[in-house]
């Protein structure tokens, strides 16, 4: 092989490894080291409760791609703009099976699943595809973590929690990967083409 | 001497700009950014509400009939079900205790302006007799 067919060769390998990295999404996750192989931390095991009073668990979405927020159903400040944008997202994803929705109370006294039930219902989502879910306090206010959101209980603040509307994507890995300000519709818009991108990838393999 | 005459021909149509742009602004600002910091969190900022969770300002029969007791509404929130275009709504809506009674004039204002065309004036007097009555 002369200078010249080496140089071309090198050339189209860049091409293909700059084009791969171009077309897959960031993993956001913090990066770990297991027993000396480097990869990604996952989301936490879990077990909540729906508005179905289903069972809810890591194998729930086992296969999907899901997409999260954190929530309570009193909430007069962020929390009916974020619903608005989530139900955005359901919307956009209706008949794609590999999206699923789930968003987290973090007032688990209150918002009982008989509670989460109506809120679903006069939100006109189906079950199947977004879950709302409940459970032990400390275990939602835990999980928050995860997935890159602050949740705090203030009683100075309306209704008593301080949260971060962020809206996380969570691939068939438990890796996260994108976000967005799940009160600003521009940045939900990007977040769309993300979770787009995304199934495209799997679709490619 | 052509270039001072070309100089006041743009101030002016700039002056005529700025004027006509400036009357097709809303007339009710303080009563929008109330609003806006108040209500559109729930209402949204375009009155329409969310699906069977918050009903509409906009284009509400509820609204179009109730515009002075809802100075009551915005005070000290409500409970229970409520019909708006034939559908029922149930979530409670909370307080707004902070607002004054000149505040809140302004904001029926805004919502009458911005949403319908054919509703009258809010007069603060009206308003500060219907929030002395109001029944909680």
């Amino acid at each position: 092989m002369n200078s010249k067919q080496l140089f071309f060769l090198l050339l189209a390998y860049c091409c293909w490894v700059g084009c791969g990295n171009g077309n897959a999404l960031p993993i956001l996750s913090k990066p770990i080291t297991e027993n000396g192989v480097s990869s990604f931390e996952r989301i936490s095991d879990f077990q909540f409760i729906d508005q179905d009073s289903q069972l809810i668990t890591p194998a729930t979405f086992a296969d999907k791609v899901y997409v999260v927020d954190f929530f309570f159903t009193s909430c007069p400040t962020i929390c009916p703009t974020l619903a608005k944008e989530m139900k955005r997202i359901y919307k956009h994803f209706e008949t794609e099976d590999k999206v699923r929705l789930l968003s987290h109370t973090i007032d688990p006294k209150r918002d009982t699943v008989g509670r989460l039930a109506t809120y679903a219902q006069n939100l006109e989502v189906s079950s199947d595809k977004w879950h709302f879910v409940t459970g032990d306090k400390t275990a939602l206010f835990e999980i928050a973590d995860d997935y890159f959101n602050i949740v705090l209980e203030d009683p100075s603040v309306p209704e008593g929690f301080d949260h971060s509307g962020r809206i996380v994507l969570v691939d068939t890995n438990g890796h996260i990967r994108a976000f967005c300000n799940g009160t600003n519709p521009e940045e939900v818009d990007r977040f769309i083409k993300d979770i787009e991108q995304l199934l495209e990838e799997y679709k490619a393999i | 001497m052509r270039i001072k005459y070309r100089l006041t021909a743009s101030l002016a149509a700039l002056l005529l700009f700025l004027f006509f742009y400036s009357c097709k602004d809303t007339p009710y600002q303080q009563g929008k950014i109330l609003y806006e910091i108040s209500c559109a969190n729930c209402h949204m900022e375009d009155g329409s509400g969310l699906e069977g969770l918050i009903p509409p300002l906009a284009d509400s029969d509820y609204y179009r009939q109730n515009i002075l007791e809802s100075a009551c509404l915005i005070r000290n929130g409500m409970e229970g079900k409520v019909v708006v275009n034939g559908r029922t709504y149930e979530q409670p809506m909370p307080n707004n205790d902070r607002l004054t009674e000149f505040e809140i004039t302004n904001i029926l204002n805004y919502i009458n302006s911005a949403w319908y065309d054919d509703l009258p004036y809010v007069k603060l007097a009206d308003v500060r007799r219907t929030l002395n009555a109001c029944t909680e």
